[in-house]
């Protein structure tokens, strides 16, 4: 058994969900997910809310999904968009799976100050 | 039809059950068995056999047989086949029609179709490998009781694998530390906990006790991540007063799931409970304890894909499936194909999964499979690639048996999976690029280092006693 000394203290963290683990993703990073979606056949969305409320179930939408969307740079530049907006706000990022009635992917871009 | 005669006596099998120019209907259902006879029956004889004493037939003729129409409720043996590398054994394929058995209830398919036949004389040894469920029969069932889809809604987890852990050690904790040992892992990044298979209400810890810690460990553990926590609260019990009793406290608390073993408990306990959860919105994880008992012979018993998909209809949000790569047996190929029954709507025969028929499900919700026991972090790229997200990944020892406790173990855990779910939508290759994968989300963890270091050199590589069979 290793002695106390070598034994780290673990913090715990607010993480929301999926991708909370790593470390905050890379522009590109974030394009290589848009990617993914988009290759699915999975409809990009937006969401934002104060990290305040932000355990809610629903977060307020950005605008509307963004249905047969298959550029990258055009679901990244509505992130920006969104975040400009609301700088404080968390913003996630969903792809809407239609035939699974699901999200096949959600997951936090830019993490607003608490 | 009015003209038959009565004859006292004992006829063959196979005059009144092998019917080789039969072509099932839609709405039979059908079953593929593997047969061992004994030496000098012949095989239309065992297989039609097989086909009377799972259905209509007895050994002897009786007079009331002519009250009734035979030919339209008998099971009928309608196919033989050889088994691939096997010479004594082959499969026969029976059809029953629908109305041999009572809506929505595996149990008294089970009792007919592996009932008495299986003490058979005639057969040395008998193996129920698949059920065909026509369509009209699954919409009788309830099946699970939220299913993948809402099960993830009310989680909040998308696009991976949920995480869990069987809190450890199984026995004799009491419940105040056992709420630690919850809270600790769920604070450290786990989505799920669960309680052992063994843990009922044993005089160490009382199952009220237990559910109320617990309940403490949940609520801290989500306001302190702002993510969604549960643990299954195992409601098996000795009677099924005493696990309603257990599982409506467990919805008092607030508590999004409960946990049943549906082997030990029963199918009719299960089907029970996963409608009682249907009812009061609560979650039904699936233990298997006892399956390999009735699946692990090749040549006797029932596979369990069969058990899996009558878990599916009876009812359970979750179901253990093996690991694949853990210490329990378990096949690739074959793990996949009874996953696929457990998740899909439409699940087409490949022999090479050792699916015998094709199967739909129609609208019936789906299950997540369970890989648990023996897994730790360097297995994780191969599970996020076999089992895929619709699966929960459980980590018990490779959890709590890390150097710095359960929640570094679970965070190292929850690194790992996160790490390998980005690398595998950024197109690259998990099982072969798992070393790498690894190491680079290491650099950002200390925990997942240390995991890594611990766990470096345990594998369990031993050959799988039941394979499918292939020549």
């Amino acid at each position: 058994m290793a002695n106390t000394q070598q034994v780290g203290d673990y913090q715990t963290a607010q993480t929301l969900e999926t991708f909370g683990f790593l470390p905050k993703l890379t522009q590109d990073e974030v394009y290589d997910q848009i990617a993914y979606l988009i290759a699915q056949g999975w409809t990009p969305a937006i969401e934002h809310e104060h990290p305040s409320q932000a355990s809610n179930h629903y977060w307020t939408m950005w605008k509307l999904p963004m249905f047969g969307q298959q550029d990258i740079d055009a679901v990244a530049a509505e992130i920006d968009a969104c975040r400009r907006s609301y700088p404080d706000h968390h913003i996630r990022l969903i792809g809407y799976d239609n035939y699974t009635q699901s999200q096949g992917v959600c997951f936090v871009v830019h993490e607003g100050r608490a | 039809m009015a003209l038959k005669s009565y004859d006292a006596g004992v006829k063959e099998y196979r005059d009144m059950y092998w019917t080789p120019d039969y072509v099932p209907l839609d709405t039979d259902l059908l079953a593929c068995f593997k047969c061992t006879g004994q030496p000098g029956v012949p095989r239309e004889e065992v297989a039609a056999a097989v086909a009377a004493e799972s259905s209509t037939g007895t050994w002897s003729t009786v007079w009331s047989e002519l009250l009734t129409d035979l030919e339209y409720y008998k099971g009928r043996a309608y196919r033989i086949e050889d088994v691939p590398g096997d010479n004594e054994s082959f499969y026969a394929f029976v059809a029953y029609p629908i109305d041999l058995f009572e809506e929505g209830s595996v149990v008294n398919v089970l009792t007919s179709l592996v009932g008495n036949v299986f003490g058979f004389k005639a057969l040395r040894h008998l193996r129920l490998e698949d059920i065909r469920f026509p369509i009209a029969y699954i919409k009788t069932c309830g099946g699970p009781p939220a299913g993948i889809q809402v099960e993830r809604d009310r989680l909040n987890k998308y696009g991976r694998p949920m995480l869990g852990c069987t809190i450890k050690p199984k026995l004799g904790l009491s419940a105040k530390n056992y709420g630690r040992a919850v809270y600790e892992c769920l604070r450290g990044g786990l989505d799920l906990t669960k309680d052992d298979e063994n843990v009922n209400s044993q005089p160490f810890m009382r199952w009220r006790d237990r559910f109320e810690f617990v309940a403490e460990a949940i609520q801290k553990a989500e306001q302190e991540t702002g993510e969604r926590k549960g643990h299954y609260l195992n409601v098996t019990s000795g009677t099924v007063e005493d696990m309603f009793e257990r599982a409506e406290f467990a919805k008092e608390l607030g508590m999004p799931i409960i946990m049943h073993d549906f082997l030990t408990g029963g199918f009719t306990a299960n089907t029970s409970l996963a409608n009682w959860c249907r009812k009061n919105g609560m979650l039904l994880h699936i233990h298997r304890a006892m399956h390999a008992v009735i699946d692990r012979h090749p040549k006797h018993g029932i596979h369990f894909r069969v058990l899996a998909k009558c878990l599916r209809l009876s009812g359970g949000d979750h179901l253990h499936t093996g690991t694949v790569v853990g210490k329990l047996e378990g096949d690739r190929a074959s793990t996949l194909g009874f996953v696929d029954q457990l998740r899909e709507s439409f699940v087409p025969e490949d022999r090479s999964r050792g699916v015998f028929f094709d199967q739909d499900w129609g609208s019936m919700p789906g299950v997540f499979a369970v890989a648990s026991g023996g897994i730790h972090v360097w297995h994780m790229p191969a599970l996020v690639t076999i089992f895929g997200d619709d699966s929960v990944l459980q980590f018990g020892g490779g959890t709590q048996g890390h150097p710095w406790g359960n929640a570094a173990g679970a965070a190292a855990n929850r690194v790992a999976l996160e790490a390998c779910v980005k690398a595998r939508n950024q197109g690259r290759e998990l099982e072969k690029e798992s070393r790498d994968i690894l190491t680079e989300a290491a650099r950002h963890s200390p925990e997942l280092a240390i995991a890594m270091e611990t766990w470096k050199e345990i594998k369990f590589e031993f050959d799988t006693v039941d394979k499918l069979d292939v020549g």
